[in-house]
């Protein structure tokens, strides 16, 4: 027997869902949209990730003769894998059903899972681009990985917990303190995210040229639904960094399950808390230059540091 | 637990000054240390004020413009302009590289938290894990001397040096005398003028700002 309570629960965790899934692209969309005005471009618009995916389902997809069945799951796992992670994380309310299943070290392993995939399928195929994006994607993201778990391992010794929904409510229900270590934390955060989700410094998501990609060398072989799949669910890990970046750092102003009056209010903050983040990866990016792939390790040790730094502040200090 | 807003708030500019003594640790650019410095500068005016604000000294409102005046205008001034007429803007040259350098400079902070902890538990009120923090900066600038093979460089780390000194003094003693701080600014100065002096001495003597052509003196 299910009480209200749980039935409730899960309506919110649905609003969630679909609410990420939705409005991921439109994420994507922004940024590409702050880029294009900040290059002095008039930009392709919010709607234009939609766009090409409504595209890329309408087509047929071509798989290489020697694909196995890894190459062809690839993808949903991918997709299930990110959408289960902005399940995970607390976006428009706290102690959501599904929050429970995981905490801050699971939802990293869930990212883990997807990036396994992803090298896996592209090396699958067996052209030289794809192995060497599988290779460097692995170099960047065994680096960042270490130093995403310091990030989140300072906000869990700061909260006493490692569930994000307690992260949160430590963060935004108890009265203001200021978190010397979550300044460390904070810049750490942002440089893994650009490294993990294949931006600028460490990677250019609109780059073809064959040196410096990596996230686009893992995909070149994907037609058709794999790639809107993968594409989506790039997006969607783009959504899902950012809102563990809103849960650890701006979480004023999310709601608990139930609060149906509170809800547009949530909406409207989310909504404001990821167009200026939007802007502001636009904006970082715009102000830096592709590294060469032999700096991304000296700037992952860096980002890993910062995250040291702030675990050693926080015993030093007690903040 | 909690401490007051403000003493939170000596205790995030404290952070953040380590954080920039990181940043010109990993920073390979000269341009771009002389900027970090400055920002280090106006990180250390700030938090002298917000000592004398917080502990009512009225003498440590002066030493924060006096921080201000100097080692956020002046002193940074003075660096652009001797780097401009030596026309040093090249990346810096480290002896170890940089992740090994970093590396380091975690053991160091790891080493000074430890070292500073009964200190700390000594003192009263504001001046827990300051002490650590001043520490590890002075520690780290010292690195940062040691590991840099061109002189500007060196220079600027000496000076960020001072700053982590100074900023031991305001927040551990809550500030020296006024007459002790003017003459260690005047020094700075005089200092850094001096530098000036030598650079162009020794680029002169040496055609180059690289320190270990010095070494070779001894084989004429």
């Amino acid at each position: 027997m299910r009480n209200p309570e749980q039935i409730l629960g899960i309506i919110f965790q649905l609003t969630q869902l679909l609410l990420v899934v939705l409005a991921a692209p439109l994420l994507t969309g922004w940024v590409g949209q702050c880029q294009a005005w900040l290059q002095n471009r008039s930009g392709a618009g919010l709607l234009q990730p939609y766009r090409v995916l409504n595209k890329l389902f309408h087509k047929d997809a071509v798989i290489a003769d020697n694909a196995s069945w890894l190459f062809r799951i690839t993808p949903y796992i991918v997709f299930g894998c990110m959408w289960l992670a902005a399940a995970i994380i607390p976006i428009i309310a706290v102690d959501l059903p599904f929050s429970r299943a995981a905490d801050v070290i699971a939802l990293v392993g869930v990212f883990a899972l997807a990036r396994m995939f992803i090298a896996l399928a592209a090396m699958d195929i067996g052209t030289s681009f794809g192995s060497m994006g599988a290779r460097r994607e692995m170099l960047v993201s065994f680096l960042a990985e270490p130093a995403l778990l310091m990030v989140l391992f300072t906000a869990s010794l700061i909260s006493q917990s490692t569930q994000l929904t307690h992260i949160v409510e430590t963060f935004a229900h108890h009265r203001f303190i200021l978190y010397p270590s979550l300044a460390f934390a904070g810049i750490a955060f942002v440089m893994i995210l650009l490294a993990e989700n294949a931006r600028i410094p460490v990677d250019n998501p609109s780059t073809h040229l064959e040196l410096t990609m990596i996230h686009e060398a893992m995909i070149l072989e994907y037609s058709a639904r794999h790639l809107a799949l993968i594409e989506w669910a790039s997006s969607l890990k783009l959504f899902a960094y950012l809102s563990v970046g809103i849960a650890l750092f701006l979480p004023h102003g999310m709601i608990e399950v139930g609060n149906w009056a509170g809800l547009p209010l949530a909406m409207g903050l989310l909504c404001g808390k990821m167009l200026l983040a939007g802007a502001g990866l636009a904006l970082l990016e715009a102000s830096m230059a592709k590294m060469r792939i032999f700096r991304a390790p000296e700037f992952l040790g860096t980002a890993f540091l910062l995250g040291v730094l702030g675990l050693l502040i926080h015993f030093l200090l007690g903040a | 637990m909690q401490i007051p807003l403000i003493l939170q708030f000596v205790n995030l500019l404290a952070s953040l000054l380590l954080l920039v003594v990181f940043a010109m640790l990993a920073q390979r650019r000269i341009l771009s240390l002389i900027n970090l410095f400055a920002w280090q500068g106006g990180i250390l005016a700030l938090s002298t004020f917000v000592v004398a604000y917080s502990t009512a000294q009225h003498h440590l409102y002066y030493s924060a413009g006096l921080t201000l005046i100097l080692k956020v205008l002046l002193l940074p001034w003075l660096l652009h302009r001797l780097i401009r007429k030596l026309n040093v803007r090249w990346d810096v040259e480290t002896l170890i590289n940089i992740p090994t350098t970093m590396l380091v400079g975690i053991g160091l902070v790891i080493f000074s938290f430890n070292l500073a902890a009964p200190i700390s538990q000594l003192s009263e009120g504001i001046t827990r894990g300051l002490i650590g923090i001043a520490l590890a900066s002075v520690l780290l600038s010292l690195l940062m001397m040691l590991t840099r093979r061109k002189a500007v460089s060196q220079v600027v780390a000496f000076l960020s040096l001072e700053n982590s000194l100074f900023f031991a003094a305001t927040s551990a003693t809550q500030g020296m005398p006024l007459v002790v701080e003017f003459g260690i600014a005047l020094d700075v100065l005089v200092a850094t003028f001096i530098f000036g002096i030598f650079f162009f001495q020794i680029r002169e003597t040496f055609e180059s700002l690289d320190i270990t052509h010095m070494e070779k003196l001894k084989d004429d």
